[in-house]
């Protein structure tokens, strides 16, 4: 219990040891996470890597303006050269120019999935880590049920079941960059919903929530402006690795032939065709393969970098 | 006589919770004038934050909810308005200041970020205006180099200096009613007293009332002009600081001032601490009598019968004893 306090104790001014040490000024916990994500090499080198590869696909076109569809039966199935750096296919299309119009799709596609993963995921955990009682109960019930659902039979299902739909609806590439998009992200949500529901039951228990609440904040800024900042950090990490996982499933949908048509080059397309050909033509398969690789591969080491640097217990 | 600026009536705010009714507001009655101090003292438990936050309607409902009583705000009932209505109040009208400076603060903001917030929320200015108001603020509760400072993130000051951020937060849309719980209590003693000597300071330049909530004594002795004890959920004495410490009567309160520690003049020693017996009993489905009954030396068959009503002895002085 703290007692009397005398009044010799009572400093004339705030003494200057009182004042925080300060080594290197302003550092807000986004500064503070990127300076320990800077110290994980593998996560650096990786990301790296991955701007290379997207400025690759982005850039790519402009370096390498081959056409991806001109065929060409004279130089079908050929290896590396000096005019197809990549090599050939079947009909003599070239490589290079494919994959990196594939890997324009790929990537979309991954990062369009984990921006729904991630909506949902946020919308559905926060409802339930804000609203006790039934409501919780109800989207944790609904959220548990997605993940008991067998993901790769229901996607190849949805797929199967609206790709004509779709295609009718939003033209043959839009309705299927929409409607792969939509089904893995809204097949990936679940894990987010659980974190942001399990950070926001205890952030909302915070002293600054309660802080910001008497001071006169609404419930939607408290929610948007308190809370959602502070949850951020493992959401990025699961986003981070949704991308790399929304990349093998539309890889694999193109592989079974319920992605993209054939005649728009994917990775996972340009894998599926392939693989008839992995004895005459190994090059065709390793480099779709190894992009598809690289990609899942450095994103993962991303997210191990990212929750290390974004570790909530830290940021707090 | 001039209506209070805050009448606390009767007030019960009770919990429901898997074992039974809490009753951790059960009948408090209180009253705040315009600029004056009012300390609300008793030992942890007894309720005084849940009456703070009760006053801010702050209390999750359910478990939370008001069983009975007003909570009169210049005359005007809080307790029937809604979170739209209490949002007008806070701050502008009532403002407030919890135990933890370490965690009220939001780690992803920088202060000025967040005192800004609570301008811009209750006045009418752009964000720059807002930022300019905050630098001020951080250099009236005397933080140094305040311009600086505003670009600050919490996780860069110390205790003592997040008490003031808070305080300036508090105090950025100068509020008629400062409540302040237990604000001191998680700092160590030198920095206490600053914090104590600040608010005693921006009252005088704001004129705003406080409501001093803590479980020490001597904090109350020092700053307030006015003090409520409360016991297991009830208000059981009340009266002015002189009349509270000289003439102390309710055995509760005599017991708090003799539990006081006291540095023994001749020696510099500390006297012997006379500490309460026993702790505040549960407040769920409390048994009838006097609530303080287990732990009184004074105890009667008579006041385990009946609740001792507050009754008035002398001017501004009232007890809820029977004795
Ligand atoms: N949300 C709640 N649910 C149940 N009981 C509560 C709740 N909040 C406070 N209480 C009870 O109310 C009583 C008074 O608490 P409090 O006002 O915090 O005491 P004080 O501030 O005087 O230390 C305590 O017994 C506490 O357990
Ligand atoms: S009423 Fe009885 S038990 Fe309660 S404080 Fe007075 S003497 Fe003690
Ligand atoms: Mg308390």
């Amino acid at each position: 219990m703290a007692g009397l306090t005398p009044a010799s104790l009572t400093a004339d001014a705030p003494a200057p040891a009182v004042a925080a040490p300060r080594k290197n000024r302003p550092t807000s916990p986004w500064q503070e996470a990127w300076r320990r994500f800077r110290r994980h090499r593998l996560a650096v080198a990786s990301g790296v890597v991955l701007l290379l590869l997207i400025a690759a696909v982005t850039l790519g076109p402009f370096i390498w303006p081959v056409a991806i569809n001109e065929i060409d039966f004279t130089a079908k199935l050929q290896g590396p050269s000096w005019a197809h750096p990549l090599g050939t296919d079947d009909l003599g299309q070239d490589l290079l120019a494919r994959l990196i119009y594939g890997g324009r799709i790929s990537l979309a596609v991954g990062l369009a999935a984990m921006v729904v993963a991630v909506v949902v995921g946020v919308v559905v955990g926060a409802l339930a880590g804000m609203s006790a009682g039934w409501v919780d109960a109800a989207l944790m019930w609904l959220t548990d049920l997605f993940l008991a659902l067998p993901l790769l039979p229901l996607l190849l299902l949805l797929m199967y079941l609206f790709r004509d739909h779709f295609k009718r609806l939003f033209g043959v590439e839009g309705g299927a960059f929409i409607l792969i998009v939509v089904v893995i992200g809204g097949l990936r949500w679940m894990q987010v919903a659980r974190l942001v529901r399990a950070q926001f039951l205890s952030l909302r228990e915070k002293e600054f929530v309660e802080a910001a609440r008497a001071l006169g904040a609404s419930k939607l800024r408290l929610v948007v402006g308190h809370i959602l900042p502070n949850a951020l950090g493992p959401v990025i990490v699961a986003g981070t690795i949704d991308v790399a996982a929304a990349i093998i499933a539309e890889s694999t949908l193109s592989f079974l032939g319920l992605g993209f048509p054939s005649d728009i080059p994917t990775w996972g397309s340009v894998l599926r065709d392939a693989k008839d050909y992995l004895d005459i033509a190994p090059h065709w398969a390793l480099f779709p393969g190894a992009a598809i690789f690289l990609a899942v591969i450095t994103i993962n080491f991303m997210g191990d970098g990212l929750r290390d640097a974004l570790d909530p217990r830290r940021v707090l | 006589m001039a209506e209070p600026l805050l009448d606390i009536r009767d007030l019960k705010t009770w919990f429901k919770t898997d074992d039974g009714m809490v009753r951790a507001v059960d009948g408090v009655s209180l009253h705040i004038d315009r600029g004056e101090t009012l300390g609300v003292v008793g030992e942890s438990g007894c309720g005084k934050t849940v009456t703070a936050r009760s006053v801010l309607k702050l209390i999750d409902m359910p478990p939370g909810r008001f069983e009975a009583g007003q909570i009169l705000w210049q005359g005007r009932d809080l307790i029937p308005l809604d979170e739209t209505e209490m949002n007008k109040i806070r701050a502008r009208e009532i403002a407030i200041i919890f135990q933890e400076p370490m965690t009220s603060l939001n780690p992803v903001y920088t202060v000025g970020d967040q005192i800004a917030e609570v301008i811009e929320l209750h006045q009418k200015l752009s964000r720059k205006q807002a930022m300019v108001g905050a630098a001020d603020m951080l250099k009236l509760v005397n933080i140094p180099n305040p311009q600086r400072r505003v670009h600050d993130y919490p996780h860069q000051f110390s205790g003592g200096m997040r008490q003031r951020v808070m305080i300036a937060m508090a105090l950025s849309c100068q509020p008629k009613l400062l409540i302040a719980d237990e604000p001191t209590t998680a700092l160590d003693v030198t920095i206490q007293a600053q914090i104590l000597e600040l608010m005693q300071e921006m009252k005088e330049r704001f004129g705003m009332a406080i409501m001093l909530i803590t479980h020490a004594m001597g904090v109350v002795a020092e700053t307030t002009q006015r003090v409520v004890v409360m016991y297991a959920g009830k208000v059981v004495e009340e009266a002015s600081v002189e009349a509270l410490f000289g003439d102390p009567r309710h055995p509760y309160t005599q017991g708090l001032i003799r539990s006081i520690p006291r540095v023994d003049r001749s020696a510099g020693r500390q006297a012997r601490l006379e500490s309460i017996p026993g702790s505040v009993p549960s407040l769920l489905d409390p048994p009838p009598g006097c609530r303080f009954a287990s732990r009184c030396r004074y105890v009667m068959p008579a006041c385990t019968q009946a609740i001792p009503p507050l009754k008035e002895v002398a001017p501004g002085h009232k007890v809820a004893c029977i004795l």
